[in-house]
């Protein structure tokens, strides 16, 4: 059981090292996601980004502004997820709370 | 669970620490415009200052900077301060998180940079919340943890 543990964990760790030699090198211009137009011929999205965040949303850093201004409903979404995490947490570890004091 | 033996090393150093971890997470949180940060981060820095001061001087005494029953209650708040940011801009007149529809600035060019601070507020806000109200609530029940 143990050694069948230990060999989906190296096959998986070897699958994720092959996978990751197929990535495009770090600012690569001629790689899918950092042409101007997509394969299918539409505009992508990262060049208007680069280009046209500062003055759309006034604000320097471009992370930001895409993730609390462009990208604002999945934020929300994720600020959600931590909400209903905290919120089972305190559900299924705080069991003798309204009852009786604990001894 | 090991008694907690008051080291006094342990407690002067975190008792030191903590308050700048704090501000660090407050810069992070203010400072998300212009580098790297943002609500997510400061609020795990917040999250990491308070659990510090826990470890250290004991769940008792750790409270004074954060007490456990504000856990749920401002986890709650920072996520209806962003639901709040959207529905301010929806009923002003915008679409749903559009922040050039919130009064918040004279300048409408302004104004989006506010709403993402403030959006940021309340990611923060719920992150600290919930992250402490976590350890609290795996601590719960346990002798003088």
């Amino acid at each position: 059981m143990k050694a069948a543990n230990v060999l989906v964990l190296v096959a998986f760790c070897g699958l994720l090292i092959y996978a990751a030699t197929g990535f495009p090198n770090r600012g690569d211009a001629l790689s899918v996601t950092n042409r101007e137009t997509s394969p299918a011929g539409t505009p992508n999205a990262p060049a208007h980004y680069i280009r046209r965040a500062k003055e759309e949303a006034h604000t320097d850093n471009m992370v930001t502004a895409i993730l609390a201004d462009y990208r604002g409903y999945d934020t929300l979404g994720e600020e959600t997820v931590i909400l209903t995490a905290g919120l089972i947490c305190y559900l299924l570890l705080r069991r003798e709370r309204s009852g009786h004091e604990k001894e | 669970m090991r008694r907690n033996e008051n080291n006094p090393i342990i407690d002067l150093i975190s008792s030191l620490v903590a308050p700048f971890i704090m501000l660090f997470g407050l810069y992070v949180i203010f400072h998300g415009h212009y580098s790297p940060g943002g609500g997510f981060q400061g609020g795990t820095l917040l999250a990491a200052s308070v659990i510090l001061l826990r470890l250290s001087l004991g769940s008792d005494l750790g409270q004074g900077q954060f007490p456990s029953r504000l856990g749920t209650p401002l986890a709650s708040l920072g996520v209806l301060i962003y639901y709040g940011t959207g529905l301010a801009a929806l009923l002003l007149g915008g679409a749903f998180l559009n922040y050039a529809f919130i009064p918040f600035s004279v300048l409408t060019p302004l104004r989006r940079s506010w709403g993402i601070l403030s959006v940021e507020i309340g990611v923060g806000l719920a992150v600290m919340a919930v992250l402490v109200a976590i350890y609290d609530d795996l601590l719960e029940g346990e002798p003088d943890a």
